[in-house]
């Protein structure tokens, strides 16, 4: 077949069909991007501009201290996650994840639920105690504040 | 004592870098003859330096000297022995030290033994070795000194991760590094060859076993971190699409690519301007990998320490090495003179394809883990995970394993595909069967099913290499080549399965009583607190049983590390031929019960036995082609006695 094409010929052959294929594995990565990656709400976001329910987002925040409670089921979790301006209910059932706990952050991945409550599929907790999720870095420094009043606050009320 | 010997064996090595680079890089002149002679041993001399500091470090850890700042904040007097000498390179400045030091070892392993390659080559290969390890002892020596002391010697550790102190991390980064810095001697032979003009067979015979070393290292480091993660995390998963599993699967699947197309320059003196390319890309992908882990941009159990700096030398050192290394090859690759001609139907065909379609996946798998990076520049943050990047992938992977299982079997230069339509038809026809069978059997969704059909039709090629041939007479090599195969057929397999057949429950269970999952019976007998060095645990006791048959015992449990605090899960396998019982045990779920959370994964293992067999394939194609090449040169050295013997 080619063999009979000059060799300055099939090297030119090679080059396209190699290039036509990364770009296109390029737009095909592109294309999928904009519709798979799943976007990251802060509570606030989601209540105010909420994501088309059964979208698969991320939802970081922190959970809201004396909010978790367990079903009776036993392996059913619902909780309340806030950034200090909104909150949204969530639902998870598994095992929590290690160093999961009030007051502190987490990151859920799941979808809105049409009455509004996150179903979540996955907690991201933190792996060390040291660890804020990567998405709650860049809170406002007012959510932060807010954020950090209310966790010293619970700390200090003996009631909580 | 200890800390400053290793500083100064580190600055010693650092200095016989630059001596390497510039006695290399004026050898290349004319006249240079006295410089030649001392790039081989300066390589030698800074790779035992190197070594010598590592172990200092080591040293230092296995003695837990609390005066020295690393030691201070990654260890603990406490901690198992094992778990401290690991601990020397589990965090930021101890795995730099280990990557310069694998690094230098490398060069020095290639100044000792490698003289296949015309001696000006050689010189600019090691020249661009020292080059690529200035960059890193700079950022060593400046930014991460290992053996800083602190002004007062801390009373006691800070410890070391708890996920961390596993029997997985003793071997899981060494094995790794020396995968991921192995390539930088394909980068420098890469370099090396493209200044002097030297793109020859002969160059990818030199260039072929280190490659396959790398490869080899790499492929037992990734399949070993899989299962680390899968069992020590405890969420049942064994690839998560973090992005520091991509940092590893980047350089595999560059480096894999490298292998073929290295093997058609050597047999078929073709491809050669790709190959170069393909080795300047391979450690480049490790370097992208070691930026994203090290520079703490992206958030992960491997990212130890975020600082701004440290991010911004190592982008600097990536900009000058990659850019530098693509500026020679745009102004090189035009003087790269066209190699052979081949059919499309050919060997080589086959291979070009291959290569394509694993630079393809590159790109993929790279977009993927870089799009969140980029978006976030634009204050939008997303997360790209499985719903990304396993369809997209699959789109370039299943034509490949197709490819994979006809071209070996495909003839160099020219061939026909009537010539081996018998092969074909078996290999197709059994694929059907599969196809038929599994649809039939179950209702799975497409890509596993895919999967599934494609491993067993793959499991099946590898082997037909064999057909009509003289077993005793098939090279070590292509036996490489034919298990490396099957190995990921198996893997395909029990990622398919995994992915098809996973059974999963969740049960809140009190003690005495049981929950069922797949064929498996899991009663919880007890549970009761237990400890260990540095740990104490809640562990449940569990009597599980398999299709009603003889019950095992076995224990997960759920630690709660000290120093420092942190809880995590350990979780319990019985593993038999046909799969995985995957235990879990969570928190009090109230009224005496516990939480469970029980897997069976039939044919799990294979995932990992498959990269096992990837491995070994690499291993005896290394073993054939180090004894080819022995042969080679002993014919060579008895022609030329000989002829020295007819001149007299």
């Amino acid at each position: 077949m080619t063999t009979g094409l000059k060799a300055k010929h099939q090297r030119l052959i090679l080059i396209m069909i190699a290039l036509a294929a990364l770009i296109g594995a390029g737009l095909l990565a592109a294309y999928a991007l904009r519709n798979q990656a799943s976007y990251f709400y802060v509570p606030a976001q989601m209540v105010s501009e909420p994501p088309a329910p059964g979208q698969a987002v991320r939802l970081g925040g922190m959970v809201q201290t004396g909010s978790l409670k367990t079903e009776a089921d036993g392996v059913t979790f619902a909780f309340v996650v806030g950034d200090g301006e909104a909150t949204v209910p969530v639902r998870f059932a598994g095992i929590l994840p290690d160093l999961f706990v009030e007051g502190s952050g987490v990151v859920a991945e799941g979808r809105l639920d049409t009455s509004g409550t996150f179903v979540a599929d996955n907690l991201l907790a933190k792996h060390d105690e040291n660890y804020v999720p990567r998405e709650l870095e860049d809170m406002t420094e007012h959510q932060a504040q807010q954020v950090v009043a209310e966790t010293t606050a619970s700390e200090q009320d003996p009631g909580a | 004592m200890i800390a400053e010997l290793g500083l100064a064996a580190l600055w010693l090595a650092a200095a016989l870098a630059v001596l390497q680079l510039v006695a290399g890089a004026l050898a290349q002149r004319e006249g240079g003859a006295e410089l030649a002679a001392m790039v081989r041993p300066a390589a030698i001399v800074q790779g035992i330096l190197a070594g010598f500091s590592f172990l200092m470090l080591l040293i230092l850890f296995a003695q837990t000297d609390l005066s020295v700042k690393l030691v201070a904040m990654n260890s603990h007097s406490a901690k198992p022995m094992i778990f401290k000498l690991s601990g020397a390179f589990g965090n930021h400045e101890g795995s730099m030290l280990l990557w310069i030091t694998v690094m230098a070892l490398a060069g020095a392993l290639i100044a000792a033994v490698e003289r296949r390659l015309p001696e000006k080559t050689m010189l600019a290969t090691l020249a661009a070795q020292a080059f690529v390890g200035i960059g890193f002892y700079a950022f060593l020596l400046l930014s991460s000194n290992p053996f800083e002391r602190l002004p007062t010697p801390a009373m006691e550790g800070m410890g070391l991760n708890p996920l961390l102190q596993d029997i997985g991390l003793v071997f899981h980064p060494p094995t790794l590094y020396v995968g991921y810095v192995g390539l930088s001697v394909a980068f420098s032979f890469a370099v090396g060859a493209l200044l002097t003009r030297q793109v020859t067979p002969d160059f990818a015979r030199a260039m072929r076993p280190w490659v396959l070393g790398a490869w080899i290292f790499l492929t037992l480091g990734i399949t070993a971190g899989s299962y680390w993660a899968y069992y020590e995390l405890g969420w049942g998963g064994w690839w998560f699409w973090d992005p520091v599993e991509n940092a590893s699967l980047m350089p595999w699947l560059a480096a894999t690519a490298l292998l073929h197309s290295a093997s058609v320059l050597a047999s078929r003196d073709a491809l050669r301007a790709w190959t170069i390319m393909l080795g300047v890309v391979a450690f480049s992908m490790s370097m992208v990998g070691t930026f994203l882990v090290r520079s703490g941009i992206l958030t992960s159990v491997h990212a130890f320490a975020v600082d701004p700096e440290r991010g911004t030398f190592i982008l600097g050192l990536l900009v000058i090495y990659i850019g530098g290394a693509l500026l020679l090859f745009a102004l090189r690759a035009g003087t790269v003179s066209e190699g052979e001609r081949f059919s499309l139907t050919s060997r080589e065909g086959a291979l070009v394809f291959n290569n394509v379609m694993l630079s393809a996946i590159l790109g993929i798998v790279l977009l993927g883990t870089l799009y969140p990076l980029v978006t976030e520049a634009f204050d939008v943050r997303v997360s790209v995970g499985p719903p990304y990047f396993n369809p997209v992938g699959a789109i370039f992977v299943v034509p490949m394993l197709m490819v994979m299982a006809v071209g070996p079997l495909l003839r160099w230069r020219k061939d026909s595909i009537t010539r081996i339509r018998l092969p074909i038809a078996i290999i197709g026809a059994v694929t059907l069967a599969a196809l038929i069978l599994v649809s039939l059997l179950s209702s799975i969704a497409i890509l596993p099913l895919l999967g599934l059909v494609l491993a067993i039709g793959l499991a099946i090629a590898s082997f037909m290499p064999m057909r009509g041939r003289k077993l005793r007479l098939l090279p070590i090599a292509t036996w490489g080549m034919m298990i490396a195969h099957f190995g990921i057929a198996v893997a395909l397999f029990g990622m398919a399965s995994e992915s098809a057949f996973s059974e999963e429950t969740l049960a809140a269970v009190e003690v005495g009583g049981d929950a069922d999952i797949g064929p498996w019976n899991v009663v919880l007998s007890e549970v009761r607190p237990t400890a260990g060095p540095n740990w104490t645990a809640l562990e449940g006791r569990m009597m599980v049983s398999y299709k009603g048959g003889a019950a095992t015992e076995i224990d997960p449990q759920s630690r709660n590390f000290w120093a420092p605090p942190q809880e995590t899960t350990e979780s319990a396998l019985v593993t038999r031929w046909n799969g995985q019982l995957y235990a879990v045990i969570g928190r009090q779920a109230g009224e005496g019960r516990w939480q469970l959370r029980l897997w069976w994964k039939p044919f799990v293992t294979f995932i990992w036995y498959g990269g096992m067999l990837v491995a070994l394939g690499g291993v005896l194609a290394l073993i054939g082609r180090l004894m080819a090449d022995l042969k080679r040169r002993s014919i060579r050295s008895r022609v030329a006695v000989r002829r020295a013997e007819t001149v007299k």
